[in-house]
């Protein structure tokens, strides 16, 4: 039971992230095979090259070409890699690496053998990739001697103006034994909330805390009905991703018998333009095949054919 | 006793579907470029920045104060960040006022910012979270339906909506900055834009837009030194309510209510809709105005929409409301308060330009995020308080 | 400046893994801590929150943890995406305005919904770091190496801080066992890091007559300051912010020092920072090194540092908070007691 209260959940995106002036100059030059930075008003060089002095905030003034050699200001040795790194089969270090003419370290990696061969100050080459598209991992990693062919690959592309960072991140989620009862409830083809102690009032689905008392609910849930009334509405006409009807559809606020809160939910079973406030509905569930621990075991709340209730003028019904 | 606080610098960059002219270091420093030259100041005359965005999905930034600590003159400084939802534009501005009112510091630079186009506006705000009821509809779908209950209760006609939509896209083909500039919008297109979540159409609804703004708020002793005559605060609100609990009201939240009547008792503004000259107001979606205006105390109850059918709130009427074009023309949703905060700030300076409201001497601006729940508001004037 | 002190403080018991809903967290502790000050929800003029929608996995998370405030009738409230430490900052700067006289400040976090390590790549410039896939944990590898280079201090001395820390919450050990184990992290072996956990705390802050009860602690100075992002453009050996941020808070003659050093090895860079000598005790609490939640282990070390004044005996306490890699952006607070 425990397996079906957990679950992944994925953030992904495969940013774009546009470049402007000083940044364009930087990834072109690494597609180029070329590292650039970015001299100060006190005509320092930072690398890589930022718009700004950071020092000051003050606007940098042009890029200058560096390296493409460098010396080790400081580094680390990572003994287990990481699938994310740039070096993932061996272990491999980090290191902040002074580009020759430039002021500042740039973070990347150095590949040697050993800890034992990385020293404080020594020179390291860039050792580029075969195929380059603008991006910090243009550059493999720093290595103690020069490549044996340091000529640069000339692009003939257009120039970038933005560059892609995929992002992912992945969470593992574990529903709170609240939820988890509410869920289960669910597919028992019941509807239960949690009741305010001090105002009485009974919340779907239910709440870790009363939004007015900030004070934990009662610690019985509270089965309602599955008949309720639709306090208002709209009719969705626009398709967007994980869409499970075909737009027009209505969403709905349901006020379930028994519950004090509407529950946002979809109204089916009828034409949306029949839709009213008002409207009187009872719950439809999906086939036992498809009953999951979710809301959506739920399939659409349909009308029952009663007399609409009318509404007060605070959106509650009479 | 609170210290005084005056808007002397204000920016803004130009607002667009995609800045892909800028990096979003380029894109902040561009606001902040222009409110530090407005104000006759420099990074390094800032005591401390106040950066506000909401949340950091749509540019997959984690904390970016972190990262734009430099690019915005804070390194050595004080630097907070602020996240209230979409009222965070104009909570940024308040927390920065409070710096100044606290008299801990004398000259704030405030930014708020959103650089939507690296991602997409709906994923991020759309994710199907397990465990969690599920996404019905898009953002629109959430205010929707409050919108029908606020048309059922006031009595509003249908055409309401369409008003407020045309009224703030001409007002925005008066403010170069706007992102949308609808030439040839009027009600005709605006009634026949395609349905997105009824009632709301395409063309009452808002853009998503990348864009930057910024203030360089400080103390009485530097209040003249800015290139316009300061903006003073006169007084400044936040209040948030639960989202969804028994009995609210969605349309008519008391938060907003609680909000604007402590910073007019702050201001000493009795009578709203005479003391105030323009406003400067969050709408997303082109109901909202009537909405807000019982809201704020502008008009009664279930009668917004008839102060927006007299030609109450277009230029020229008597009370302008969203003169830049508001949110209706540009929304980059962490910027979007601070929008309205600095426009009402620009009114009452002279510094409107086309969009200028004339002898504009009082101005409120208002922000509002989440599922209503979050407000921030500050009325701004010529006088000195 | 208005006097302010902490009157209340509650934090969760440390927990690898809390999967209560975020409001019920927030409850929990904001109600624990007014019931400390003997104040209740009603006596509350401002509430502020940190919190991190990525380490959350949603937009919004604060807004799900709002439920546990009861803000009804609506609340003055604001929150950071920060370190709830810099919640606490707005709230004090909120209360030296002059017309509010208690403020609760609240964080949450869940280290068990995501590995730490990659959100903490995100947080690093989206340009020339995140790319990279370069974590905290590897930059704090870079941070120990430049403090060993300086040859002030050794990979034992850092065992010594986690044998020490480890004690203070009823664990054992000794140093020389721990030095068996494996280099990972540059100089950094396993035990150098954060046990990283879930978890909420809150404070209450008072302000003017109200600030003086039995057992407050005083906020006497409290500034923070951030340094450039690149880690290729500081000495990460010292720690510039924090020593600044001390300056500005006047941190002197301190009895107990809580600092959140995430990692061994920043505790000494901080106490150099804030000069603090032999006879100052380090993290009573144990430190973030034994339980470090994300956006709440900077207000746990203000709450801890008020623990030492109100039950721990001590007259001065510091309390440091920090955010950013290799301690970025610092916090400092200056707390007193024996003014009730």
């Amino acid at each position: 039971m425990s397996q079906l209260f957990t679950a992944p959940f994925e953030l992904a995106y495969p940013y774009k992230r546009s470049l402007g002036p000083t940044l364009s100059v930087f990834f072109n030059g690494l597609r180029d095979g070329r590292l650039f930075g970015a001299r100060t008003e006190e005509g320092r060089v930072l690398v890589p090259p930022t718009e700004y002095d950071p020092m000051t905030g003050r606007s940098t003034k042009d890029l200058v070409e560096v390296g493409p050699s460098g010396t080790v200001t400081n580094w680390c040795w990572v003994a287990q890699p990481r699938s994310d790194h740039p070096i993932t089969d061996r272990p491999f270090a980090w290191a902040t690496i002074q580009l020759e003419g430039a002021d500042t370290g740039l973070l990347h990696v150095v590949a040697t053998d050993d800890a034992s061969q990385m020293k404080l100050g020594m020179r390291v080459w860039p050792v580029w990739a075969e195929e380059r598209v603008g991006t910090m991992r243009d550059i493999q990693w720093f290595q103690t001697k020069p490549p044996p062919d340091c000529s640069n690959q000339h692009t003939v592309a257009a120039p970038l103006t933005q560059i892609i960072s995929p992002s992912r991140l992945c969470y593992q989620v574990t529903a709170s034994e609240l939820l988890r009862e509410f869920l289960v409830a669910l597919m028992d083809k019941k509807i239960v909330g949690s009741r305010c102690p001090v105002t009485g009032k009974v919340y779907v689905p239910p709440r870790g805390a009363s939004p007015v008392t900030g004070q934990p609910m009662e610690s019985d849930l509270v089965e309602v009905a599955q008949t309720g009334t639709v306090t208002t509405f709209c009719v969705v006409n626009i398709p967007f991703e994980g869409q499970r009807l075909k737009p027009p559809y209505v969403c709905a606020h349901v006020l379930l018998d028994g519950a004090d809160v509407p529950l946002l939910h979809l109204v089916g079973g009828c034409d949306a333009a029949e839709v009213t406030m008002g409207m009187r509905v009872s719950a439809v569930w999906v086939d036992d095949a498809q009953m999951a621990p979710t809301l959506e075991s739920i399939a659409y709340f349909q009308p029952t054919g009663e007399t609409d209730v009318s509404m007060l003028d605070d959106a509650k019904p009479a | 006793m609170a210290e005084r606080c005056a808007v002397i610098g204000i920016g803004q960059t130009r607002h667009a579907a995609k800045r892909l002219d800028v990096s979003l270091p380029g894109l902040v420093r561009e606001a902040a470029q222009e409110a530090l030259s407005d104000a006759n100041m420099d990074w390094s005359d800032m005591d401390a920045v106040v950066l506000g965005k909401a949340p950091d999905m749509f540019e997959g930034v984690i904390m970016p104060e972190l990262s734009l600590a430099g690019a915005l003159g804070a390194v050595g400084k004080p630097m907070m960040r602020v996240h209230t939802a979409g009222s965070v534009g104009g909570s940024t501005a308040v927390v920065a006022s409070n710096l100044i009112r606290s008299g801990v510091h004398r000259r704030v630079l405030t930014v708020a910012y959103e650089k939507q186009s690296e991602s997409n506006a709906m994923w991020a705000l759309s994710h199907k979270y397990p465990f969690a009821p599920p996404v019905m509809a898009g953002a629109g779908g959430y205010f929707a339906p409050v919108i029908r209950e606020y048309i059922r209760r006031s009595g509003a006609p249908d055409h309401i909506g369409h008003l407020v939509a045309v009224k703030d896209r001409i007002n925005g083909l008066a403010n170069p900055k706007a992102h949308l500039q609808l030439a040839d919008i009027d009600i005709e297109k605006v009634r026949n834009s395609p349905m997105l979540w009824e009632p709301i159409r395409y063309l009452e609804s808002c853009p998503s837009s990348d864009g930057a703004a910024a203030m360089v708020l400080t103390d009485e002793h530097y209040a003249d030194a800015g290139s316009a005559p300061p903006a003073w605060l006169h007084g400044a609100a936040m209040r948030s309510e639960p989202l969804l609990f028994a009995d609210r009201d969605e349309v008519n939240p008391r938060a907003g209510w609680d909000a604007a009547r402590a910073m007019y008792d702050e201001a000493g503004i009795t009578n709203p809709i005479h003391d105030i000259d323009t406003a400067e107001i969050y709408v997303p979606f082109s109901w909202y105005e009537p909405m807000w205006l019982e809201n704020l105390g502008f008009s009664d109850r279930d009668e917004g929409w008839c102060r927006v059918e007299d030609g109450t709130t277009q230029m020229g009427g008597a009370l302008p409301i969203n003169p830049s074009g508001g949110v209706m023309c540009s929304n980059p949703i962490g910027a979007s308060g601070m929008l309205r905060f600095a426009e009402a700030a620009m009114q009452v300076r002279g510094q409107a330009g086309d969009h200028q409201v004339d002898g504009a001497k009082v101005a409120l601006g208002h922000a509002y995020g989440g599922g209503s729940q979050f407000f921030s508001m500050w009325i701004v004037g010529a006088k000195r308080p | 400046m208005r006097d302010v002190a902490i009157i209340g403080y509650h934090r969760m018991l440390p927990s690898l893994q809390n999967t209560a809903e975020e409001s019920q967290m927030v409850s929990i502790v904001v109600s624990g801590a007014l019931n400390q000050a003997g104040l209740s929800r009603r006596d509350v003029d401002f509430f502020c929150s940190g919190s991190c929608d990525y380490n959350m996995g949603r937009p919004f998370s604060f807004v799900m943890a709002l439920d546990g405030i009861g803000a009804w009738p609506p609340a003055c409230e604001s929150h950071v995406e920060m370190d709830a430490a810099w919640a606490l900052y707005e709230a004090w700067v909120h209360l030296q305005m002059g017309h509010a006289e208690i403020a609760v400040v609240y964080g949450f976090g869940k280290s068990s919904l995501v590995d730490m390590e990659m959100v903490s790549t995100q947080q690093l410039d989206p340009y020339f770091l995140a790319p990279l896939g370069v974590t905290g944990t590897d930059l704090a590898g870079m941070q120990a190496a430049a403090l060993l280079n300086t040859g002030r201090y050794s990979t034992r001395d850092f065992a010594e801080v986690v044998i020490r820390s480890r004690t203070a919450v009823g664990g054992s050990g000794t140093a020389k066992e721990l030095l068996q184990a494996p280099q990972l992290h540059g100089p950094l072996r396993a035990h150098d890091l954060p046990v990283r956990a879930d978890g909420a705390a809150a404070v209450v802050l008072a302000a003017g007559p109200r600030a003086c009860v039995h057992g407050a602690a005083h906020i006497i100075g409290i500034d923070h300051r951030i340094e450039a992002h690149s880690v290729g453009a500081r000495d990460l050996s010292q720690s510039a912010s924090t020593a600044l941020a001390g300056k500005q808070a006047g941190v002197v003659n301190v009895d107990v020092a809580e600092l959140h050093a995430s990692y061994s090895h920043q505790e000494f860079i901080l106490k150099d920072a804030l000069n603090l000598g032999g006879g100052v005790v380090l993290n009573p609490s144990g430190g973030s090194l034994v339980d470090d939640i994300p956006m709440v282990s900077g207000l746990i070390r203000l709450g801890e540092a008020a623990v030492a004044i109100r039950e721990g005996g001590a007259n001065r306490a510091v309390a440091h908070a920090s955010s950013g890699p290799c301690l970025q952006q610092n916090l400092v607070c200056l707390l007193e007691g024996g003014r009730g």
